[in-house]
């Protein structure tokens, strides 16, 4: 037996610069690595000095695809340093500009990263030549979710309108009404993408994993809650890093998190519907059960099931938001600088992403830490694969690398995020 | 973005104002606002695929300016007839987050969206980073697109 290596040089369709390698050796695998070598980038640094006031639009620049997480982790973040709660039409506006991200982040993936590994196509491009009506309609309701965050955020990518305490200026009940009725149309998109990706054929997998998610007592969740998991974490934002660390590995540029206790977990929206299903609205529940999803699901590449079921999650609840808005007096509550440290987690699209910071007595940033959803999802990606590889050992190695391609989209990396993606190589005895 | 009438004539300038010559799109695209040309509709955008599908899709014809990188000297012209064949795609990414200039026009194609006509001028910057201006040879081949993009858009009426 010779060694074989399976090996993607930059996989395609994730965010960002990296590479998979898998070696196998007798019959084994020996080594997995997700290997990261986008350059780090230094933002928890340069943040350091700065007016407490630029977090918000300093970190949304980690992301082009989830600039409004940063905005909230961050404001949340320094409101807690400050012990500003912010309630009623603002806060409801941030779960409504938070809607549209995820519906532009998760449109994106389902339709045009994900949906072409089920279906057998290089990428969305081929993929529309057979599936045209398909790839408009994921671009269409990509679209509604880009409305959104212009309405709410001044433009679709970074939004300028996000401050700590609320907004610069709040959309009058009038100019959220256009929104209503293009919403009517990307919720049925929504249920028809549920419907269309329940088709697909899932390969097995499955591991017992520790799902991490926020979960609030009346909400699916956006910007508050505990962060739960399935094995028994129970925490605020604040106690975050007394049980999770972060560890730097050789091969990639992007910290590894870990919880202390048990080391790897799943972050991102099947850990959100596994902790959360019964605060998803009715609506998304019934789209689960016709897809044939239970109130658990822990084959990873159902995903892109529960991605969909999130869509139509999103349009609802941005639909509920708008119905129900009374535009309020302030755009913002007022915020005073003090000498403080904050905590703040929110559900960006691919998982939970914790800010932390240290402000002194003038405002300025005297520290800074940022764990984005992918760093945490690193070492179960890898983990995902070995067991993989390992249960499919004799498949053929071009099959082999696609469905390890296809198990790393499980989780939409965004490498960029995380240092901070995808070159796979498989090395195999065989 | 507005609502652009159907069957118009597009000049789209795409590019970063903050990215040093990645703005040179951006720049042609104002000078020739400036003329104010009947019948053209000129329109700035990010560099983002998805967007620029938006855009194009029901007009008659656009000329699209953006630079390029890892593709000759500064300041060099490159035009290519998106119509017919697909443009060097690699050359004209701006990021790794997804969707391209070129894969926009690929994925039109397939879709029966692309314009009757797509023209796409890219010129060879050198200096891509945060806040830094337009360098000389990029900022001449500019004065040196705009008249041909005008010279375009009257034959082509």
């Amino acid at each position: 037996m010779k060694a074989r290596t399976i090996k993607v040089d930059y996989l395609a369709r994730v965010e960002g610069e990296g590479a998979i390698m898998v070696k196998i050796k007798g019959g084994k695998v020996v080594d997995v690595k997700l290997r990261i070598f986008e350059p780090p980038r230094f933002f928890e640094a340069l943040l350091r000095g700065r007016q407490f006031s630029e977090a918000p639009d300093i970190t949304a620049r980690i992301c082009g695809i989830c600039p409004v997480a940063y905005q909230m982790s961050a404001c949340h973040a320094l409101e807690d340093a400050f012990g500003v709660k912010v309630e009623g039409p603002i806060r409801e506006l941030r779960r409504l500009i938070y809607c549209g991200e995820w519906i532009e982040s998760h449109s994106l993936h389902v339709y045009m990263l994900h949906a072409p590994d089920f279906l057998g196509y290089e990428d969305g491009i081929r993929m529309a030549a057979d599936h045209p009506g398909e790839l408009k309609r994921g671009l269409q309701l990509k679209k509604v979710g880009n409305e959104i965050v212009t309405q709410i955020g001044g433009r679709e990518i970074h939004p300028v309108n996000v401050r700590v305490g609320g907004f610069y200026r709040v959309p009058t009940r009038q100019e959220l009404a256009p929104l209503a009725e293009k919403l009517k149309w990307a919720r049925d998109a929504a249920l028809q993408t549920v419907r269309w990706v329940a088709t697909f054929k899932f390969p097995g997998l499955e591991r017992d994993y520790e799902f991490v998610a926020l979960r609030h007592p009346n909400e699916y969740p956006f910007n508050e809650g505990r962060l739960v998991s399935n094995k028994g974490l129970d925490i605020a934002a604040r106690e975050y890093d007394q049980h999770f660390k972060e560890e730097h590995v050789q091969h990639s540029n992007a910290l590894h998190s870990v919880l202390k206790e048990r080391g790897a977990y799943f972050c991102g929206p099947q850990a959100r519907y596994n902790l959360n299903f019964d605060k998803l609205s009715p609506l998304a529940q019934q789209a689960a059960r016709d897809a044939g999803l239970g109130t658990r699901c822990r084959n990873p590449f159902q995903s892109i099931i529960i991605r969909s079921v999130e869509l139509v999650y999103a349009c609802d609840e941005a639909l509920r938001i708008i119905s129900a808005y009374e535009m309020p007096d302030q755009p913002a509550v007022s915020v005073e600088p003090t000498a403080s440290t904050g905590y703040g987690c929110t559900e960006a699209p691919r998982g939970i992403l914790y800010h932390r910071y240290r402000v002194d007595d003038h405002g300025l940033l005297v520290d800074a830490k940022i764990v984005p959803p992918t760093s945490q999802n690193q070492k179960t990606i890898e983990d995902d694969l070995r067991q993989f590889v390992t249960a499919n050992i004799d498949m053929p190695s071009e099959q082999l690398q696609l469905q390890c391609e296809q198990a790393v989209r499980n989780y939409d990396p965004c490498i960029s995020c995380a240092t901070h993606f995808l070159k796979l190589q498989v090395e195999r005895d065989s | 973005m507005n609502v652009l009438p159907q069957g118009r004539t597009l000049v789209i300038g795409v590019g970063n104002a903050d990215r040093g010559d990645d703005a040179i799109g951006l720049l042609v695209a104002r000078q020739i606002a400036q003329m104010g040309l009947p019948g053209v509709t000129v329109v700035e955008a990010a560099a983002d695929g998805t967007e620029l599908m938006e855009i194009w899709t029901g007009a008659r014809s656009a000329i699209i300016i953006d630079a390029v990188h890892g593709y000759g000297n500064p300041g060099t012209i490159y035009r290519f007839d998106a119509g017919s064949s697909a443009i060097p795609a690699k050359s004209f990414r701006h990021s790794t987050h997804g969707f391209s200039l070129g894969d926009g026009i690929e994925l039109s194609r397939v879709l029966n969206q692309l314009p009757n006509r797509l023209i796409v001028y890219g010129i060879v910057g050198t200096d891509f980073d945060l806040g830094s201006g337009i360098s000389s040879s990029v900022g001449a081949a500019a004065r040196e697109v705009a008249p041909r993009v005008v010279q375009e858009l009257r034959d082509a009426q």
